[in-house]
């Protein structure tokens, strides 16, 4: 096996940095399973949503709730933050300096928290317009999806700030660069999640 | 001999030859909807076709699986989900839309 062959998801360390990258094979391999069931969750929760979608009951429908402008942007910041965590992974395999990791991850922490903060301010709108979980199936189906999506955001831009701490802590030693690798997968996997929602949910409901 | 400074930036050149690429995916699947061209459907199918290539672009350029031999078993894990996937969503449809044409 050569050293910098591709051994798993992710930025692979082979070639400069010898420890973390022989353990990472198995380490990333466990967390693929748990990420892959995940995904068989969201695509359950797409086939509900596809179904409920015409039960709106009179109520607000896709077109009326739905803004085109707000979803670019979301999709904007969480792209670039799938992006500049990249460039945290590189960084931290080749040793950059330590305000350089911190820089790309705060970036990532901050374009998360933005995202975050427009699909709030999403969610209220809605709910301003009588938009609620228990209007109709469709709303219920709308509010499984997205806010689930949301709360893995929110749990992966606390992790980030964990393994800000880690770092200082414990230095980068391999177990700390293992879970940065793991961190990675987990916030690249979200970007692809939302690729399904604006595809699926809110560009199919604004299709005239 | 390629020292470690140009496998960095060959990464680098990857991730932002991906996320190049992601963007310019992103931009005409809104376009598409923004200045509809064509019927609804039509717009449907190449909206959903955008997605697929995008998750395509970010399973290759972000998260580094290829068909090479080394990856495969992320890459086998993967197909495995999507035939899990396509199971049980095609019979949650099933299940589903049996129920709604009896509530009718």
């Amino acid at each position: 096996m050569s050293a910098n062959e591709i051994k798993h998801g992710g930025v692979n360390l082979g070639g400069a940095e010898e420890l973390a990258y022989a353990r990472a094979g198995n380490a990333l391999f466990g967390f693929w399973v748990f990420l892959m069931s995940d995904a068989v969750l969201f695509a359950l929760l797409f086939a509900t949503y596809g179904v409920m979608l015409p039960a709106t009951v009179g109520g607000p429908t896709p077109a009326s709730e739905y803004k085109i402008l707000p979803a670019l942007l979301e999709t904007l910041a969480l792209l670039t933050s799938s992006f500049t965590f990249g460039m945290a992974s590189v960084a931290m395999k080749y040793g950059a300096s330590r305000r350089q990791l911190f820089g790309w991850m705060g970036v990532t922490l901050v374009l998360g928290v933005a995202f975050l903060g427009m699909e709030m301010h999403d969610f209220a709108t809605m709910f301003g317009d009588g938009a609620y979980p228990t209007r109709s199936g469709y709303l219920s189906s709308f509010f499984a999806l997205a806010p689930l999506h949301g709360l893995h955001v929110f749990f992966g831009s606390i992790w980030i700030i964990v393994m800000m701490v880690q770092v200082m802590t414990f230095g980068l030693d391999p177990r700390v660069k293992i879970n940065i690798l793991r961190l990675g997968l987990f916030w690249h996997f979200l970007d692809i999640v939302w690729i399904g929602i604006f595809s699926a949910v809110y560009l199919q409901g604004l299709i005239r | 001999m390629s020292g470690p400074h140009d496998g960095k930036r060959d990464e680098i050149r990857s991730y932002a030859f991906g996320y190049v690429l992601a963007l310019a995916l992103t931009g005409a699947a809104f376009a598409t909807v923004h200045w509809p061209h064509f019927v609804s459907t039509t717009t449907l199918a190449i909206v959903l076709g955008l997605a697929f290539v995008q998750m395509v672009v970010h399973f290759r350029f972000f998260l580094h699986i290829s068909l090479g031999r080394s990856a495969r078993d992320d890459l086998q894990l993967i197909l495995f989900s999507t035939l899990i996937i396509i199971l049980m969503v095609s019979e949650t449809l099933v299940v589903l839309f049996n129920l709604r044409a009896r509530m009718m």
